[in-house]
């Protein structure tokens, strides 16, 4: 098992035909990945790697039963992209693009509401490096052979740092359930919670790494949540102890600009919900490795 | 994106938001001219620069005279202004505001900010105008008075007339109040803003309502379709090597540590650098070389780290997603050849072709030092700024 996507995942690529999306949509169906088609507007009738280009993502659904999208437009674009992918029904959507307005987001995230929770879309992202399950499928830009298939999952805001961690458990011989990036951003799809729900229903992923960084109040919200309901460890490390205040470090939600915003108090506060915290980025494979040999 | 006062007020005026009549100044001369064209008996002579906290900086002077305009525009034009915001470099001074002075009742507080919790804009007032709202926040929190905006109608008439009565006002400043509220708001809509803070607003004698002072921060991801606020961008307040790096399509903010990092990833970067804190050492940078690390990329990274005379050392730590190893090796060492670099080189390449980067660079002759993981990475990168300090 894994969370989110496997290799049955039906996926479509918004953004099909561009230098973007046709580099990483290879990327993906070679690693194995159900890739059944995409979407360039304007294209529609087309084929691009041997797969069906649509006009409209409802009409890629209706013709393939597309589950899943990743979408490789333009910031400008994006928040309408995503939209689309709600209104046609997909049940995931991941979004790459770095640069999409924080109140084009507000939107997109106020869309998704008007559909019952049943068949609302699940968004992960923007500015993220995707998902991956490892040897299963891969929705995201990430380096698929840095990951070793295996039971502990990873939710990281910042792509390269998830790499980071999948790589050096892939050392240690600890491989990965699921990995999810989250995104950059200061309002994103889906929080740290959301997947940390899903990897704790997940009977495959026996322990999970959450990988946070300055600003915004999601690492905290989420280790509340791990204290209460999570019968899985979870491991903890925050991004920025040398980060100044009031400075934007990159990724546009990565400022602090409010109490709590901090690593040192989200370290603190994973700390006294019962995370495991590593003590630095370099030691989270081995962190890992101590909490998954207790289990 | 931070802009001026004078500018954050032009905007807010042009939402229905009353401001005092004013006019910027460049020279002490312009700013007496500005007074008598505004006429009155008092002026505010306020130095423009990105910061909070001007007045108690000397960056805000009351004026009786024309000759006090003057000496208040000689005195702040020309120099650095430093707040308790600014850090002890301060900010220069390049323009003066001149505003006319009325006398006032009352100041509250009005802002709007992104909530980042709630994902919604959220409106905060208080009676307490003046104070700096995160202090009230802590020590009287009951004073504050907040709305979240549903975004799929905006802020309604309604909740601004809750903030109004709220705040005590009487039934003629009431409906001034919300004119300013509703236009704030729509500015920060309208304009893609992540914070408005008018902070005073005051009711005057006569009962009208007036942002005596105002701040905007700006989207950076909007600014491609907020021309006309992007261009209100004032280089001059940012820190120029971060303007340099802007050019470069570089991330890159300057900190006080003698080891020049050259990171790819945000999340990567910050963690490099908080390893070469934990490793004993201090980072002068941030800085995200970016997905396309290409050798003309890297090379900017290069000049750009060492124009800061404080480095020691350099790290450069990679790990490739859609970057390959072999590419990044190859502009690490184009830069070596093309730029003096005469403190020591520390790369540490990981992910996709790291094997043929990490030969390129063993092969290519150039004394870098090279490590396999961050923590070994961090540790010789701390090792070679003190041998290289102490030579």
């Amino acid at each position: 098992m894994s969370i989110l996507i496997n290799e049955k995942t039906k996926i479509i690529i918004q953004g099909f035909t561009g230098d973007k999306g046709t580099f990483h949509a290879k990327e993906m169906i070679e690693y194995g990945t159900n890739v059944v088609g995409g979407v360039t507007p304007g294209k529609g009738g087309s084929t691009h790697l041997g797969k069906p280009v649509f006009n409209t993502v409802a009409d890629a659904v209706a013709a393939t039963g597309a589950q899943a999208s990743i979408t490789f437009v333009a910031p400008a674009f994006c928040a309408d992209a995503i939209m689309e992918a709600a209104d046609a029904g997909l049940e995931l959507v991941c979004s790459i693009t770095d640069g999409i307005p924080a109140q084009d987001m507000m939107r997109v995230k106020r869309y998704f509401m008007r559909y019952p929770k049943e068949r609302r879309t699940l968004m992960v992202g923007p500015n993220c490096a995707g998902i991956i399950s490892p040897g299963k499928a891969m929705l995201g830009i990430m380096p698929g052979h840095i990951y070793k298939a295996g039971s502990v999952g990873i939710v990281s805001r910042s792509g390269t740092l998830g790499y980071e961690a999948a790589a050096q458990m892939k050392e240690l011989g600890i491989g990965v359930s699921t990995s999810v990036g989250i995104g950059g951003d200061p309002i994103n799809g889906s929080s740290f919670l959301d997947h940390l729900m899903k990897f704790q229903e997940d009977p495959e992923t026996t322990a999970v790494v959450m990988i946070g960084e300055i600003g915004g109040p999601q690492e905290a919200e989420a280790s509340a949540w791990v204290k209460d309901n999570m019968t899985k460890p979870v491991i903890g490390y925050v991004a920025g102890l040398t980060a100044p205040k009031g400075r934007r470090m990159g990724h546009a939600g990565a400022i602090i600009s409010a109490a709590g915003d901090s690593a040192a108090e989200k370290s603190e506060i994973m700390r006294s919900f019962g995370l495991t915290v590593a003590p630095s980025a370099g030691e989270l494979g081995s962190t890992v490795a101590s909490v998954v040999a207790k289990l | 994106m931070d802009i001026h006062e004078y500018q954050a007020k032009e905007l807010l005026a042009g939402f229905g938001v009353p401001v005092p009549r004013g006019s910027v100044a460049y020279s002490p001369d312009q700013a007496v001219y500005t007074a008598t064209e505004l006429g009155g008996w008092h002026w505010a002579v306020k130095a423009q620069v990105h910061s909070g906290a001007r007045g108690k900086a000397g960056g805000v002077k009351l004026c009786k005279t024309y000759h006090e305009v003057d000496a208040a525009a000689r005195e702040m034009l020309g120099k650095r202004l430093v707040t308790i915001q600014t850090g002890p470099e301060g900010k220069p001074v390049q323009r003066v505001y001149v505003e006319a002075a009325e006398p006032f009742e009352r100041e509250l507080y009005l802002g709007i900010v992104l909530d980042r919790k709630a994902e919604r804009v959220r409106v905060i007032a208080s009676a307490e105008g003046g104070m700096e709202i995160e202090e009230l926040a802590h020590t009287a929190p009951e004073k504050i008075l907040q709305v979240v905006v549903e975004p799929a109608v905006g802020l309604q008439a309604f909740q601004a007339r809750q903030i109004a009565f709220g705040l005590g006002l009487s039934i003629k400043q009431v409906s001034r109040a919300v004119t300013a509220i509703m236009g704030a708001y729509r500015a920060f809509r309208d304009l893609d803003a992540t914070m408005v803070e008018i902070n005073p607003l005051v009711i005057t004698k006569d009962d009208r309502v007036l942002a005596l002072d105002a701040k905007m921060s700006f989207d950076d991801n909007a600014m491609f379709r907020q021309r006309a606020v992007a261009d209100m961008r004032d280089p001059s307040q940012e820190d120029p090597r971060e303007v340099q790096a802007a050019e470069h399509n570089l991330n890159y903010v300057g900190l006080d540590g003698d080891i020049g990092c050259i990171i790819n990833g945000a999340g990567l970067a910050m963690a490099t650098m908080d390893t070469i804190k934990y490793a004993g050492g201090a980072p002068a940078n941030f800085l995200d070389v970016g997905g396309g690390a290409s050798p003309e990329r890297v090379a900017n990274s290069f000049r750009l780290v060492l124009s800061d005379k404080n480095v020691k050392a350099i790290l450069v730590n990679i790990f490739a997603g859609i970057n390959r190893c072999d590419w990044v090796a190859q502009g690490v060492v184009q830069a070596c050849n093309d730029i003096d670099i005469t403190v020591p080189l520390i790369v540490r390449l990981a992910g996709t072709n790291e094997e043929e980067g990490r030969r390129i660079i063993r092969e290519s002759g150039l004394p870098i030092i090279s490590a396999d993981s961050l923590t070994e990475a961090a540790k010789k990168a701390v090792d070679a700024a003190r041998a290289h300090a102490a030579s």
